[in-house]
């Protein structure tokens, strides 16, 4: 579909944001993936939550590593900068970036291959260093570009469509984003975009290092009978722990809900996020628990999804660093050079 | 006695320290070294050290030179032989005529030494067992005694030394009454019972002058200070992890916001030099200077970012500290071996812009620099050092900054640009040197902002596999390439006072060992013009230099002479006129070496008939 220029005429009664931006202004380039592949459903819920959040569009910087989630940095947010980087390496270009301008909303796009096979080890170290930014992974458990070899994200003794069966165990990134204190970990499902915008919005909102890892089905190489990321699969499997809804700090709350039922956490911006809880007990502050909830599932064959763990006074890199609050890219001379004086007394220090 | 007239010489000569790693000699030794400077005689000192933390042996090479000659000299004329696991090899290095000093505490058969060399015994460990008791103590003191005892033996201004002293251990009196102690015991006994002072001797002079005394590392460290970096990312590699630290500990210093108390720096050491290479790129993409340390392992690492750098045109800059590979090769010794690793970092056709600086003074000064060349040039600068420059103190000319200096920031379009209605292409060559302007992420609501990737793309930043515009612009980056090379420093030539038709090309570390190498052969009568090369692309001067002359040697710390292939590749220019002087065993090259080497080789040059008789 390379060859389709998207229109930019749009219907003048087009909702508007509180920003006075359409969803139009949100959107990027038409997709080049197949037909009905799951991550052009994450790309429309990127676009919705800015939307709702209200962003300005060129305050993101989209950054991605080398596959089809990838690609996808181009179909949204035309508007913003975004860097198509090197295979499994987008965890370390974005952490450079959030060090160069702590004022952008960072949003990493990865896929399993990306970050679970080739760029494991910066998966690791972004999240453990605690990087404010949204890293989202499109995970089918599948190599789409070379066409549908397993990923390491492909559950052990699931089948490709051309036969074969991995033996290989799976790498689950949730329960690792959990073991490296990542503060803010989620999984989602493609196919339900109720459960996903919200969760993208917290998590752009998040004052750390999120992580939303969505179950992308590749309906080219893994949407047949055998495979554990299919469409069928996946609806089947899912167990959602609870449904949220992210409230701005802006906005006032008009829905209420019943107490029992509900998690309410507040986040430091001011912003809350209400769990309408699904799996009774669930408690998303306690990080041990949802490992152990997440491994107890998982031997069931089952997929849990929702809101898995938030810890509502995240610590970040720049907060680690202690840096100063203007972005280091603004810095001028001024503030980073020294001076002939000051070489002076170094110079004299070394005689 | 001696079956060999003992050396002598004033202010000329070199001393060598034999110790075992760990043992806390470094900072005796380099007390020796700093002293002889004290008293204005130029000193060139040199750590041999082994990739281990304690109990192999290490070396601590002292060159001292009134004539400023700051190059490895070869051979050694004193040899203070604390490490009984070297002792046969230290001792076979003296120099016929030269001197051995030694703890004599446990007696030696007298096959041990040599009939041509004055043997100096002081019984150290006995000395220090009976001051003593703690153990730490008697093997830390045992290494100031034996400064003491040197001080004595080569006339030495002891003043200077406890002056020296006295400033490491300010406002630590305690420490500073115990090393003046310990030194002055060792003086004692040797006064005492030894003859003093011996053949080689020191003399107050005035041949240092302002120069100051400084590792290359901390020097880089500083000029990315001065150069504004704001963002280091790395990942420990001998022998370049003391420039990070140096960085680190300057940044804490001079980096500190004086009110807010926070950082104007981000320092990540990262979890290997892939993610290094990717955090500078990601910040430097983003409006920031930033720069990686590292040497030839972690730049093999890097190779993939590099492409993308260069293709993508974003600036970084790459401290690249040499030492001998291939794979692990020799960590801890010098080389300068990655020249073309770099030159041509990554798959695909790409070429980089690579500074050579000679000494600590220049590693700072191109440090600065090589910030506003990345961003002017919107690529990769390598920064060349290598362990001898990098880990050893020289002595170099102070460190200068003009105040009135401004960070060149290359082209960055901004927001008020952008308003003004002027043209945003990114990969589009508008002012004719093949740099486009950029935008920093963020800048403008509407306008200038594009995709940054490492497929091809056409001038506006969009995604195309056709072959024209991957041309287009592949052509652009070549005439990018030739901008850098009037960005870049020159070469530094030196004529020789006579006609010759022999030239001679370096750069780097081997600049103090050839400038007295050329001292040595112009002196035999062979003349040579010299060219310094500080920077690839090649200036149009090389290939002027190499077209006046016959014969051109190229000197170079490498097997595989890779420079001079680098100058045959890029210059079209016949290898038979270019000679190799190859340097490669991971010591760092000496005058001896290169004087001999061209000596040779013009001596064959000369008595080649110019055709074969009776043919």
């Amino acid at each position: 579909m390379t060859y389709i220029t998207k229109p930019k005429f749009h219907h003048p009664s087009l909702p508007k944001n509180a920003l006075g931006y359409t969803h139009r202004d949100y959107e990027g380039k038409v997709s080049t993936l197949c037909a009905g592949c799951g991550h052009d459903s994450i790309t429309a819920s990127i676009i919705e939550a800015c939307f709702e959040l209200a962003i300005e569009p060129h305050r993101v910087a989209k950054i991605s590593g080398i596959g089809c989630s990838s690609k996808t940095t181009d179909y949204f947010l035309n508007a913003s900068h975004g860097f198509n980087s090197v295979h499994g390496r987008m965890p370390s270009v974005l952490t450079g970036a959030n060090l160069a301008n702590r004022d952008l909303i960072y949003l990493g796009v990865s896929g399993d291959g990306d970050s679970a096979s080739i760029g494991l080890g910066q998966f690791a170290h972004a999240m453990r260093r605690g990087v404010n930014m949204t890293y989202i992974v499109e995970n089918n458990g599948v190599y789409g570009l070379t066409k549908g070899q397993f990923s390491a994200t492909a559950d052990r003794g699931s089948k490709s469509k051309r036969g074969l069966t991995n033996n290989d165990n799976a790498i689950d990134l949730v329960a690792m984003g959990l073991q490296l204190g990542a503060t803010y970990v989620a999984r989602a499902f493609s196919g339900d975009k109720t459960q996903l915008v919200p969760l993208i919005k917290a998590a752009i909102e998040h004052e750390g290092a999120a992580l939303i890892d969505v179950i992308s089905p590749c309906v080219a190489f893994n949407n047949h009978a055998g495979s554990t990321k299919s469409f069928d699969y996946v609806r089947e499997h899912n167990e959602a722990v609870n449904r949220l809804d992210f409230i701005s700090g802006r906005a006032p709350i008009h829905v209420s809900y019943d107490p029992g039922s509900t998690q309410v956490v507040e986040q430091h911006d001011g912003s809350r996020l209400v769990l309408k809880k699904v799996a009774a007990d669930y408690d998303a502050h306690d990080r041990a628990g949802a490992m152990n909830f997440l491994a107890h599932h998982a031997a069931k064959g089952q997929i849990v999804t929702g809101l898995i763990f938030v810890d509502s006074e995240p610590e970040d890199l720049h907060r680690h660093f202690n840096t100063v609050d203007k972005p280091l890219n603004t810095l001028s001379e001024k503030e980073l050079c020294p001076g002939s004086a000051a070489l002076e007394k170094i110079n004299a220090s070394l005689r | 006695m001696p079956n060999k007239t003992p050396i002598s010489s004033v202010n000329d000569f070199v001393v060598r320290f034999a110790n075992v790693n760990g043992s806390g000699s470094a900072s005796a030794n380099e007390l020796f070294a700093r002293s002889v400077l004290r008293m204005g005689v130029p000193v060139s000192p040199r750590n041999i050290f082994p990739s281990n933390i304690q109990g192999l042996p290490t070396w601590y090479e002292v060159r001292i030179t009134e004539a400023g000659h700051l190059g490895a000299r070869g051979g050694v004329d004193l040899m203070v032989a604390m490490n009984p696991q070297t002792w046969d090899k230290d001792i076979a290095m003296i120099e016929p005529g030269g001197y051995l000093f030694y703890d004599s505490t446990k007696p030696l058969p007298p096959s041990k030494f040599r009939s041509d060399i004055t043997v100096i015994g002081v019984p150290l460990t006995a000395i220090c067992n009976r001051e003593y008791s703690d153990p730490r103590q008697r093997q830390l003191f045992k290494n100031i005694m034996y400064v003491g005892a040197l001080s004595a033996l080569l006339d030495m201004d002891v003043t200077a030394i406890e002056q020296l002293i006295s400033e490491q251990f300010k406002g630590k009196e305690k420490l500073f009454d115990a090393n003046k102690n310990a030194l002055h015991l060792g003086r004692d006994w040797a006064l005492l019972n030894l003859d003093f002072p011996i053949g080689l001797r020191l003399q107050r002079s005035d041949k240092v002058g302002d120069r100051i005394f400084v590792e290359g590392n901390s020097a880089a460290a500083l000029g990315a200070v001065y150069g504004g970096a704001t963002v280091c990312a790395w990942y420990p590699i001998t022998p370049s992890s003391s420039l990070a630290d140096a960085f680190t500990s300057y940044s804490r210093r001079l980096r500190v916001d004086p009110e807010t108390k926070k950082n104007n720096v981000a320092i990540v050491q990262g979890e290997d030099e892939l993610a290094s290479i990717g955090i500078v790129v990601g910040a430097a993409w983003n409006g920031a200077r930033a720069f990686t340390a590292t040497s030839g392992p972690g730049i093999s690492l890097m190779q993939e970012f590099l492409g993308l750098a260069y293709f993508a045109e974003i600036p970084a800059v790459l401290f690249d500290v040499q030492r001998a590979g291939p794979s692990t090769g020799m960590p801890t010794r010098t080389q300068q071996c990655d020249i073309i690793s770099c030159a041509y970092a990554s798959h695909g056709d790409t070429k980089h812009v690579l500074l050579f600086p000679e000494d600590p003074a220049e590693t700072f000064d191109m440090a600065a620099q090589a910030f506003d060349l990345a961003d002017r040039l919107q690529t990769p600068i390598f920064v060349m050092l290598d362990l001898d420059i990098g880990m050893n103190h020289r002595l170099c000319r102070p460190l200068t900054w003009d105040d009135a200096r401004k960070y060149d920031r290359g082209k960055v379009m901004t927001a008020e640009m952008l308003d003004a209605g002027k043209e945003f292409g990114r990969y589009l060559d508008v002012d004719g040197d093949g740099i486009p302007y950029r935008t920093y992420p963020g800048t403008h609501p509407t306008k200038g902002a594009y995709f940054t990737r490492g497929t091809s793309r056409d001038r506006y930043a969009r995604y195309t596999e056709e072959g024209a515009p991957y041309a287009d612009n592949m052509q652009r980056l070549l005439r990018k390439f030739e901008t850098a090379k009037d960005l870049a420093p020159r070469p530094l030539m030196a004529n020789s006072d006579k006609p010759t038709r022999y030239g001679v090309i370096y750069y780097g570390s081997t600049s103090p060992a050839m400038d007295e190498a050329n001292l040595t052969l112009k002196a035999a009568g062979k003349n040579l013009d010299l060219l310094r090369v500080r920077a690839f692309p090649f200036h149009h001067t090389v290939e002027d230099f190499i077209a006046d002359h016959d014969f051109v040697f190229v000197v170079e710390q490498n097997r595989d002479a890779q420079l001079r292939s680098l100058i045959v590749n890029e210059c079209g220019i016949d290898p038979a006129r270019l000679v190799p002087i190859l340097h490669y065993d991971g010591t760092p090259i000496t005058a001896r070496f290169i004087a001999n080497a061209i000596g040779e080789r013009l001596d064959a040059l000369k008595v080649t008939p110019l055709r074969k008789v009776g043919a």
